[in-house]
């Protein structure tokens, strides 16, 4: 396995992922909590970012609704852990399997009916909105005034019950996104991972290539959604709150795959640079506006939109190809 | 009078719809002929229902009078941003596109925010509170106004893609961009007015709707949302379509809301549209693309 | 890589280097050094205020910041240490409130306020509670956060609950004072966070209060819905005497217009939440905004403090009424100034320890004054009922805290002029 996963990458490339590792895995002595909050953002968008990757940039399936997998991964865990005890590492599998079951419902539903392109982007619009509509007024776990998980003030870490201070939070995510990078990784090296670039670059002829191009799909789509749903994990549990409004909102979907379109849709460093970047880029801005005594809400917003504008026209493919090329390692866009 | 609240509200929906339907026009319009979704349409209009109350609050002037000079306006915003800024991505994947136009967005959002703050606005015609007694029913006035000049504006709209040279040109790249091509046409130019014409649409519906909903900044990604449900509904591409659609999910929303729980509504219309994307995936009155 | 990150620009020697340049230096060594050091030269209190300034609540969130603007100049001559305010905008979203939260404690903030969410609010406060800094909240109602037995939060607001009973007992004071009462009422709410707080409330705090009304029907609506005349049609078909509202500011707003032109004058217009009384809602209907009641968290107009606010804020802003969103914030940031003139000391636990005491008699708000009970609850505050006419705002209920006489029943809207 181990060689599966260096297979094709340079010495540099080594290198510099190792000194990355090295250095994230180091950072909780490095970093104050400021930052290391900031990281722990970073690696959940890097880790999002990751899995959305799967459907679309392997699989070549556009998806705008990921905060519904987020959503169901979340409220699952949780009413789990405040309805029945149930902890979070028991209850993940449960919250994977409820929103891969979600993922394929809609899955099977567009691709048996032929709906693909913007038209599959948007029907995954409308189910995650339906959702949060639906969730305003589940009032098992809350409706729309919120579902707050117990918090109390830890004196030690908790593993089991993902309880604990930020530290432990920041390596749980690390874990995640590490796991996901590998996971991805292996994905893309594997028959499944040919079928769905196959997919992508052209539907109609890899069918006619005898690819059941509906089932690779439909495994991208499950493999996604699944993926995903550990994120909402995570996040019922760290932020300890679930609101409808906040979980499954367009704007959550929006950010969740804003960093691998950045960084590069399709490669496995793309997610993780976008979410590194455009962070960072929200943090520094936020800071220099307001060392500048620029207290005017909205304005950050605007210079991060202008970044973005600046970024996707600089670099259509993303910042990672660029990148990569300009460090001297390929990672040949697969 | 239990007939007489049903009558009501479905006139209601039918009017607000009317408005929904000239507010989704832009959208389907730019689509059907450049293929591409323009999601920053609500926040587009957005800027139109600003420009009307400045016009309002400084002249006095009425959004109803004032729709014109507004579409002119948003009509030179629109041409601009495509020969500007989308041209490069029209053959760009989908997501290269939205990421585009995400940031467009936001941009918008924020510097109207800047701009306007963050409280709601409004203009205060003097009709704005009257209503008409057409026996059991109580129509709302400024709907009825609303819908009858979105149904103005739609057909002026149809005249032109019909009869005028230029629509007539416009038409025939959609349909088929390379004969176009072939026959001389200056394709980047019908482009960039295309998107001129579906922004100055979206400049038109927003003086209208600054009628009957109060504006925020924060306004208009729900407008684009909102958009989205309406043409996908009705047929992306297709103008008919997208009136009919917006009557459709006004009238479904008034129903659900009569029916069953008003906050609640909305899901109803997502309803719709998972329905019509999955029996008749091109929208009820869109011609089947190919893709 | 990992140099993507602008790690230079935020760590914190550079930060605390640019605050050194102030008078930032003695309050950074304040945590350890001997306390009075710290007051003999003055340092302010560094209180980091979070508030959602941007996004969907960037209405209210700049609205609370000027509470925050009144506060320096009253407070000097309350004769209370000086505050240093460090903003922070929270862009109405959970994630932004909570590293912004870390990231005002990281540049050396010494107390926190916000975040008038519930959502937002709960975030801040495990930071704070992580880092052993006290929070007080301006506003925030979910009964939930004062119920997680944290040491280090505080709230200066009634939880849903509290408001309700405090609506129900003013009304039944109006209802006596003026002869008048609805016999039945639809209750008309929105389906938010504080809307469905507030539902949930009714059920278990109505029946104690042997109200005079029945509710007939109860319409829940979405919170950013942009057209209302069918929730108002369905609620006039009930053929209810009055209206029992929780909703928002542009609700507000919608539903009037829509009672206007559905022809339909209820007796009474019960709200018990944000909306009807608000300036947008009295600019925007003129003669129409007349006549509801608010039962609300409010001032009462006959205390000092709050004729010094009001002065103030009329300077300030010439055509705004003082309002629940700038008398809490305030109060909240009155609270940490008098902790910090008490515990002599900007060190979180002795400021903490200050605060749990706290007994502030001269303040703004309803009820005997600001304390907390053992949750870092206060409650002993007490609501209000105001009714809007002519463009002001009286307060009508509960008696001792009243400038006016309640009238009801409602004047029609057609007979307005």
């Amino acid at each position: 396995m181990v060689k599966t996963l260096l297979e094709g990458v340079s010495r540099r490339g080594l290198v510099l992922l190792a000194l990355l590792l090295a250095a994230l895995v180091a950072a909780p002595w490095l970093a104050n909590d400021y930052l290391l909050t900031v990281l722990i953002i970073i690696l959940y968008f890097a880790y999002t970012g990751q899995a959305w990757n799967v459907m679309m940039g392997f699989a070549g399936q556009l998806s705008l609704g990921h905060a519904l997998y987020v959503g169901l991964g979340a409220y699952t865990a949780a009413a789990l852990y405040v309805h029945v005890g149930i902890g979070p590492w028991l209850g993940l599998p449960v919250a994977i399997a409820i929103a891969a079951a979600a993922g394929a419902a809609i899955g099977f539903l567009a691709f048996r009916f032929g709906v693909g392109g913007i038209y599959f982007a948007i029907l995954t619009i409308a189910f995650a909105e339906f959702a949060r509509i639906g969730f305003d007024h589940f009032g098992w776990v809350g409706a729309s005034s919120g579902f707050f998980l117990p918090v109390a003030n830890y004196s030690r870490d908790d593993l089991w019950n993902l309880r604990g201070d930020p530290t432990m939070f920041y390596y749980v995510m690390l874990a995640l996104t590490a796991a996901a990078f590998v996971l991805c990784h292996l994905l893309l090296k594997s028959r499944v991972g040919y079928y769905w670039r196959a997919i992508r670059e052209d539907e109609t002829a890899a069918r006619s290539l005898g690819i059941d191009t509906f089932r690779y799909k439909m495994y991208a789509v499950v493999i996604s959604a699944g993926m995903t749903a550990v994120a909402g994990v995570f996040f019922a549990f760290y932020y300890n709150n679930l609101f409808p409004e906040q979980v499954f909102h367009i704007s959550r979907s929006i950010e969740l795959i804003l960093p691998a379109i950045i960084g590069g849709v399709g490669t496995l460093f793309g997610p993780v640079i976008g979410a590194f970047l455009l962070t960072g880029l929200s943090e520094t801005m936020q800071e220099l506006l307001t060392r500048l005594g620029l207290d005017v809400p909205g304005a950050k917003q605007v210079f991060y939109g202008i970044c973005l504008l600046a970024v996707v026209l600089a670099l259509p493919e993303g910042i990672w190809p660029w990148l990569a090329r300009k460090l001297g390692v390929t990672e040949q866009r697969p | 009078m239990a007939a007489a609240i049903y009558l009501n509200v479905a006139v209601s929906g039918v009017l607000t719809g009317l408005v929904y339907g000239l507010m989704a026009l832009g959208l389907s319009v730019i689509f059907g002929v450049v293929r591409v979704v323009n999601f920053a349409h609500g926040e587009m209009m957005t800027i139109a229902m600003y420009l009307a109350i400045v016009l309002f609050g400084a002249f006095g002037l009425d959004p109803l009078l004032m729709l014109v000079p507004i579409a002119g306006v948003l009509f030179v915003l629109g041409y601009a941003l495509q020969a500007g800024l989308i041209n490069p991505f029209i053959n760009r994947p989908e997501h290269s596109q939205f990421i585009l136009l995400v940031a467009v967005a936001l941009i918008i959002v924020n510097l109207l925010l800047i701009v306007f703050g963050p409280d709601a606005r409004n203009v205060q015609t003097s009709y704005a509170f009257d209503s008409f007694l057409v026996g059991p029913l109580i129509v709302d006035a400024t709907k009825v106004y609303a819908g009858a000049a979105s149904l103005l504006v739609a057909g002026a709209l149809f005249v032109f893609f019909r009869f005028a040279p230029v629509g007539k040109a416009i038409r025939a790249c959609a349909d088929n961009y390379t004969g176009a091509l072939v026959v001389g046409l200056d394709v980047k130019r019908l482009y960039a007015l295309t998107f001129g014409i579906g922004a100055a649409c979206v400049g038109a519906a927003g003086s209208i709707l600054v009628l009957l909903f109060d504006v925020t900044p924060a306004l208009g990604p729900s407008l684009t949302l909102l958009a989205f449900i309406i043409v996908i509904t009705g047929g992306l591409g297709s103008m008919p379509g997208a009136l009919l659609g917006g009557v459709l999910i006004g009238l479904t929303e008034a129903m659900a809301g009569l029916l069953f729980t008003p906050s609640a509504k909305s899901m109803f219309s997502f309803g719709l549209l998972v329905l019509v994307l999955l029996f008749r995936p091109q929208g009820i009155l869109g011609k089947r693309l190919s893709w | 890589m990992i140099r993507t990150l602008p790690i230079d620009s935020a760590r914190p020697g550079i930060t605390r280097r640019g605050f050194a340049a102030g008078a930032g230096a003695a309050g950074l060594l304040a945590g350890s050094a001997p306390l009075r050091l710290a007051r003999a030269q003055g340092a302010p209190l560094k209180v980091g205020v979070l508030l959602p300034r941007s996004g969907a609540q960037a209405g209210i969130g700049q609205d609370c910041q000027r509470g925050v603007e009144l506060a320096p100049a009253i407070f000097k001559q309350l004769g209370l240490p000086q505050l240093e305010i460090m903003n922070a905008d929270t862009e109405t979203n959970v994630e932004v409130a909570r590293t912004r939260a870390e990231k005002l404690i990281g540049d050396g903030a010494q107390l926190l306020v916000g975040a008038f969410d519930s959502g937002q609010t709960t975030a801040i406060a495990q930071v704070a509670e992580q880092k052993g800094i006290p929070f007080v909240i301006n506003i925030a109602a979910a009964p939930p956060i004062t119920e997680q037995g944290y040491k280090f939060v505080f709230r200066n607001f009634p939880t849903a609950p509290m408001i309700l009973r405090d609506a129900f007992a003013n009304q039944k004071e109006i209802f006596a004072a003026t002869g008048t009462a609805p016999k039945s009422v639809v209750f008309m709410h929105v389906n938010d966070t504080f809307g469905t707080s507030m539902q949930k409330g009714i059920s278990a705090v109505m029946p104690k209060f042997d109200m005079p009304y029945k509710v007939v029907e109860t319409i829940s609506y979405d919170p950013t819905a942009r057209d209302l005349s069918v929730e108002v049609a369905k609620a006039k078909a009930t053929g209810a005497d009055a209206l029992l509202m929780v909703s928002r500011l542009n609700d507000a707003i919608l539903i009037t217009r829509e009672l206007v032109k559905q022809r339909w004058s209820p007796m009474a217009v019960l709200s018990m939440g944000p909306g009807w009384y608000e300036d947008q809602y009295l600019k925007t209907l003129g003669k129409l905004s007349d006549g509801p009641l608010s039962f609300v968290p409010w001032y009462d107009p006959n205390k000092r403090l709050s004729k010094v606010l009001e002065a103030a804020l009329a300077k300030a802003y010439p055509d705004i009424n003082l309002n629940t969103n700038h008398v809490f914030t305030f109060e909240a940031l009155l609270v940490a100034a008098d902790a910090y003139k008490r515990a002599r000391s900007s060190d979180p636990k002795a400021l903490a320890d200050a605060i749990r005491t706290t007994n502030i008699t001269d303040n703004v708000s309803i009820g005997p004054g600001i304390q907390f009970d053992a949750k870092g609850q206060n409650d002993k505050l007490k609501d209000a009922a105001i009714q809007n006419r002519g463009g002001k705002l009286l307060t009508v209920a509960p008696q001792a805290a009243g400038n006016a006489k309640p009238e009801l029943p409602m004047r029609p809207y057609d007979k307005r002029g």
